[in-house]
């Protein structure tokens, strides 16, 4: 797993890549003759770490799209909305799109800070039941860019899954950013000695986006991850993208200004336009996707 | 594999290099980046495309080249053109694919090393305008296509943005990286700018309006214009149709073609 050194080069490979302490911007590092001897690629003690800080956690679910801008983190947010409606559950929201992190803003918490205490970082809480980790409570300003490679993304990804006191969790939501990339191999490598539920598949139904929906299929596939798949818009073509890759179609929700407008004053849209059609279908998703998580708990076999 | 030409000489026929960014994903750097190739075209200028997103490259399904097979020359890897008369270039990560289906599922330094690849090995010829398509974010492929073409002129960046506010919040951010990375900001497109009802003319803001213009206020930057929700425009790229072309009496090609005219005056006088 790639680790940058605070104290590395600026193209690291990472302490645990093949090239660790050989590559050329190794030369001059203080850590080189660590890394070359092969010291730091063993396991990353940090995925057992993450295991065990993690089995609180009674349910994780990946919210995934090869696609950008498909509505990952609208359904992340109103996913996490919609179980923390149940006063007994606790819902936690794990935003890893490092450079344009949405969620404080769609969540109404922009601008809070995150408190640091003996147990770990502690997240913003949204509602007494509904808490989020986003780097964008760690940025000064909403113009700072986060500009970093590869390596120093999935550092703070680690960071976010081991040194965040989530405490007892029902549901542990994670979304993530467009693509098949850093952060993807290592939320799943991170939450490898964990158990995930699976993930779900964000596309819209235009070509575009299904081109990019098969790869982040073929992702899920590679990596052992169970699939569904929701759609926004009407969807013939993935209906059909369903039945080939042998996916459940969890609903078809129509675009709805209103949904843009909530997101945008970071108010929950099946609380300010309960009756919107597109309302009704996120309810039905998200009652399949508790129904799913259940049955997880009781070990039925589901054929998703 | 043919050794890399040096890379100052490899785009030494090409006058302009902009760079298409937005720190959002899906608010249409890809199909603006298309229009903005077809309108230059259509005004008698030689353009070039070069998408970097390695994770979804979606250009060569816009301009309808299917999937061919790239071919070396002594300068290196020639480009697809989509016309016998070569006024429109590409090199995609797409076309080195053997399954468009499959994931490209790499780290950041394998990115990096490709992306060198593609900016110092395209033998492009003679081109008025580079257009280098990008994903979304501010990370390896962003940072990669600047560190190679640092040798050549980067004439700057168009930002692409959707009027609401989270995506103007992303592209705040893609703002200062450029202002920290040094690429001068050639202007802000506003693109899903208000949607044309095809059948009764009627515009509504479905995903509001103006936040994009107020964000290039707000930042000190040029406003470059707006672009409509248009299904038309939606369907010609889905379909790989020169949408210029087809629709040429309409309020979003007439868009497209005024902001391309405002981008290649910005860049002639630079």
């Amino acid at each position: 797993m790639a680790d940058v050194p605070d104290n590395a080069p600026e193209h690291c490979p990472g302490t645990t890549s093949e090239k660790a302490g050989t590559s050329a911007s190794c030369q001059g590092c203080p850590n080189q003759s660590l890394c070359a001897s092969g010291a730091t690629k063993t396991p990353d003690p940090a995925i057992a770490e993450i295991g065990e800080k993690l089995s609180s956690v009674k349910h994780k679910i990946l919210v995934l799209s090869g696609k950008g801008g498909v509505g990952k983190s609208t359904f992340s947010a109103h996913l996490a909305h919609a179980l923390a409606s149940d006063s007994t559950k606790e819902v936690a929201l794990l935003d890893i799109d490092i450079c344009g992190p949405s969620l404080p803003r769609i969540l109404g918490v922009e601008g809070e800070q995150v408190h640091q205490s003996g147990s770990g970082w502690s997240p913003v809480y949204v509602e007494d039941n509904l808490s989020v980790m986003s780097i964008g409570f760690l940025l000064s300003s909403p113009d700072d860019a986060v500009i970093w490679r590869g390596p120093k993304k999935n550092g703070m990804i680690k960071q976010f899954l081991r040194d965040v006191d989530w405490g007892e969790l029902d549901y542990l939501i994670v979304d993530t950013p467009p693509g098949t990339s850093d952060e993807h191999l290592s939320i799943v490598q991170y939450l490898s000695s964990t158990h995930v539920d699976g993930a779900v598949i964000i596309t819209t139904p235009q070509e575009v986006s299904l081109q990019d929906v098969r790869k982040e299929i073929g992702f899920c596939r590679m990596v052992k991850l169970k699939t569904t798949i929701f759609c926004t818009g009407s969807a013939l073509f993935t209906e059909k993208m369903c039945q080939d890759f042998n996916l459940t179609l969890l609903g078809k929700v129509p675009l709805d200004p209103r949904i843009g407008q909530s997101c945008d004053e970071g108010k929950s849209f099946l609380s300010e336009v309960p009756d919107s059609p597109a309302a009704d279908v996120y309810r039905t998703i998200v009652h399949s996707i508790q129904e799913y998580c259940s049955k997880r708990v009781t070990g039925d076999q589901d054929t998703c | 594999m043919s050794s890399a030409a040096p890379l100052v000489q490899i785009l030494a026929n090409v006058r302009h290099v902009v760079l298409v960014l937005s720190g959002k994903g899906g608010v249409g750097k890809s199909t603006i980046t298309t229009g903005l190739a077809l309108a230059l075209r259509q005004a008698g200028n030689k353009v070039g495309i070069l998408d970097v997103d390695l994770c979804g490259p979606s250009i060569p399904r816009m301009l309808s080249v299917g999937r061919p097979d790239v071919h070396l020359c002594d300068a290196g890897w020639v480009p697809v053109y989509t016309d016998a008369q070569k006024s429109l270039a590409l090199m995609s990560i797409g076309f080195l694919l053997d399954d468009p289906d499959k994931a490209v599922v790499w780290r950041g330094p394998k990115k990096t090393a490709l992306i060198s690849q593609f900016v110092s090995d395209v033998a492009w010829e003679e081109l008025d305008v580079l257009l280098v398509d990008t994903p979304p974010g501010t990370s390896d492929e962003h940072l990669a296509v600047l560190e190679n073409l640092k040798k050549h002129r980067v004439d700057g960046a168009v930002l692409v943005t959707t009027p609401q506010a989270v995506s103007t919040g992303d592209v705040r951010r893609e703002i200062t990286f450029c202002k920290k990375t040094g690429v001068p900001i050639l202007g802000i497109i506003e693109n899903m700018s208000g949607f044309v009802c095809p059948h009764c003319s009627e515009c509504s803001n479905i995903f509001s309006k103006g936040g994009g213009e107020e964000l290039a206020k707000l930042t000190g930057s040029v406003f470059l214009g707006c672009v409509p929700l248009d299904p038309q425009l939606s369907s010609s790229m889905e379909e790989g149709k020169d949408f210029m072309e087809l629709f040429s009496n309409s309020a979003t090609s007439t868009a497209i073609g005024g902001i391309s005219q405002t981008l290649l005056q910005r860049l002639q006088t630079t």
